[in-house]
């Protein structure tokens, strides 16, 4: 609650009007909303409705082509500069891990470091030894990723993107593409980030986490948010058809 | 008790057959394949007895040794030899280096480098005292670099920017100055195609890459030059490039002095990295657009995301096709002779047309293509060693 209250005054994510085609597909139709310093969002819909597509605009990796999006002040246009310090902000976490298959699992986290942040080696090593312990696998520090397994590299992956020191972690369905013995372990290191205040935005499935975690659940269907409220109103009092019909087939199981 | 019965460990059953039950198995087991063996052995006996009669009996072999520094530097004047010895023991200092520094393949090649100018040393017949003493020369220049260099990992980019920088030096040293030095119209055999070979490929290389890149380019203008150039030339053999670069570099460039050798390199560089773009292509096509995204989601920009991510990704999974585009390279310099330069084959040619030694075709082509498969097996074992180092299909 003390995160929303803060939050009303020091949006770090404003978003206006956002739209987005994949050639005649109109993916994005007009998203406007913020997110305040600390919120810890959760996003879900049925696939194909622009969830994955909208947090993807946020780093650019896909371009809007129309409305504004600014994040922590700076806005994000063609500006290759403006590009480059919002990513250096936000940290990203794919469903496919996308970890580095030819640098060992360490070297995966120092690379950003060394590279953007210009720390030395050794400082960047430090960092990145403390944040796999933080994740729990500094055990695998020295191996390649396709020595471990997919919760791991998953893990690797988070300490990957917290080792540019972001104050924003966009989490793309970072669970989907796990057996379910991994799940948690995964959930259990995104926990105790919600917890440690980062501002986070999740596109997930995991309803038991959005409950959990979340201070906003925003329902996405074919482009547009058509409700949002916080976990207890979304899950017991959902206002749309679409909504309802989401919750019931996704908490059958 | 049950516990432990449960997590002892079982090993794999041991395998029974040895190379008799495999001959067994393999060439024996049905009457019709026992006969195909047989005749297969009849056969290969007959083909080999033929082959070593004529080597140990037959053979002249002695218009090897009495050429041979015909087959090693062409017509390169023999009171300029030192400047070749100078260009080995230059590369002997840097190897032994290197060697040093990473061992494995280096420290492999060193050996066996070693090995040859040793035996090269104490051949009972052929070679003058000096050469000898130079051969011995190179391997006290190897051994003592080697232990020079031994684990100063420190000194590692010096190293190979001494690599990269010996390459003019060499050139300049084998070249000298005016009147004094020595033509490049003097340089042949197996000289000339090594600085062919070597030039091409060095050079090529990058250059291959570079165009890949282009060709990948999402500016039109950029893309649409690379695309033209790799298609027009790999349009055109490489005879045709050969005689069109020895009339056309001259006119294209007026007031500079191109020789033959330049103009060949130039060539063979031109034609090479087409194909090697073609290579370098295959590979960044293989690099999954997630690795693209999460390099761009950690913050590095186009140039660290292509150098740091994408290329090391894409060469080693072309490393077999850029190595047998090498092989080609090296083997292409043959091509050469159509205007004039005598490499390695064309001393072979010259030395079958010199009275002496007529009808001795099959000697002299034997050991000049026992020369081009050394060069060729050196390069094509470097890579597999080069794909099991980087853990090519393990991670």
């Amino acid at each position: 609650m003390a995160a929303q209250e803060n939050a009303l005054n020091d949006p770090i994510i404003m978003c206006e009007d956002v739209h987005k085609w994949f050639d005649d597909f109109h993916v994005l139709k007009g998203i406007t909303t913020s997110f305040q310093k600390g919120e810890r969002a959760v996003i879900c819909g049925p696939s194909g409705s622009g969830k994955s597509t909208f947090i993807r605009t946020l780093n650019r990796l896909e371009e809007h082509q129309r409305g504004t999006i600014i994040i922590d002040g700076v806005e994000l246009t063609d500006d290759l500069r403006n590009i480059n310090l919002i990513r250096q902000e936000v940290g990203m976490v794919f469903q496919q891990f996308n970890l580095f298959p030819h640098l060992t699992n360490l070297e995966n986290i120092t690379l950003g470091p060394i590279r953007v942040r210009k720390l030395t080696k050794t400082e960047a090593e430090e960092v990145a030894l403390s944040l796999l312990e933080r994740v729990d696998i500094a055990d695998q520090a020295y191996k390649y990723p396709a020595e471990i397994s997919g919760g791991q590299q998953q893990r690797v992956a988070i300490a990957r993107a917290l080792a540019m020191e972001p104050k924003i972690m966009l989490f793309d369905e970072p669970t989907s593409a796990l057996d379910p013995e991994m799940i948690s372990e995964v959930l259990d290191v995104m926990r105790e980030l919600a917890h440690s205040g980062m501002t986070m935005l999740v596109v997930t499935h995991e309803m038991g986490f959005a409950r959990e975690v979340a201070d906003r659940i925003m329902f996405f269907d074919e482009g547009v948010v058509i409700e949002e409220a916080a976990p207890a109103d979304f899950f017991d009092n959902p206002q749309h058809e679409r909504t309802k019909l989401f919750i019931s087939q996704t908490l059958q199981h | 008790m049950e516990e432990q019965e449960l997590t002892q460990e079982i090993k794999p059953p041991v395998s029974t057959k040895g190379p008799g039950r495999w001959l067994k198995d393999n060439l024996f087991n049905t009457w019709y394949n026992t006969l195909l063996t047989c005749l297969a052995l009849v056969f290969l006996f007959f083909a080999f007895k033929g082959f070593l009669t004529w080597a140990f009996t037959e053979a002249e072999w002695g218009v090897i040794p009495a050429n041979f520094r015909l087959f090693m530097v062409g017509s390169y004047p023999q009171e300029q030899i030192w400047r070749v010895w100078t260009v080995i023991y230059i590369l002997s200092v840097l190897m032994g280096l290197s060697a040093g520094l990473w061992g494995g393949l280096v420290l492999r090649f060193a050996v066996v480098l070693s090995g040859v100018w040793f035996i090269s040393a104490l051949l009972p017949f052929g070679f003058e005292l000096s050469t000898r003493g130079w051969c011995l020369g190179a391997i006290a220049m190897i051994a003592v670099s080697f232990f020079l260099g031994r684990d100063r990992t420190g000194l590692r980019s010096w190293i190979l920017g001494g690599w990269i920088l010996s390459f003019p030096v060499i050139m300049g040293v084998l070249r000298g100055f005016g009147e004094n030095g020595v033509l490049t119209s003097r340089w042949g055999g197996l000289l000339l195609t090594l600085i062919l070979a070597i030039s091409g490929i060095v050079v090529s290389f990058p250059l291959g890459v570079f165009l890949a890149l282009c060709r990948q380019s999402r500016l039109p203008v950029i893309r649409w030059v690379s695309t033209t150039y790799i298609e027009m030339v790999r349009g055109v053999p490489l005879i045709t490039i050969l005689f069109m670069g020895n009339v056309l570099i001259p006119i294209f460039m007026p007031g500079f002095d191109i020789n033959q050798v330049l103009r060949m390199i130039l060539c063979l560089i031109f034609f090479s990295a087409a194909y090697m773009a073609e290579n370098v292509r295959g590979g960044l096509q293989g690099v999954p657009r997630g690795q693209h995204e999460a390099a761009q989601a950690v913050g590095l920009n186009y140039v660290q995301t292509t150098l740091f991510i994408v290329l090391p990704q894409a060469l080693r999974s072309v490393i077999p096709a850029i190595v047998g585009q090498f092989i080609a390279l090296f083997k292409d310099t043959s091509l050469v002779s159509v205007i004039g330069l005598i490499d390695l084959l064309g001393v072979a040619r010259s030395i079958l047309a010199n009275q002496d030694w007529l009808g001795l075709q099959a000697e002299v082509y034997l050991f000049v293509a026992f020369i081009y498969f050394v060069f060729c097996y050196a390069m094509s074992y470097a890579s597999q060693d080069i794909e099991t180092d980087l853990g090519v299909g393990k991670h």
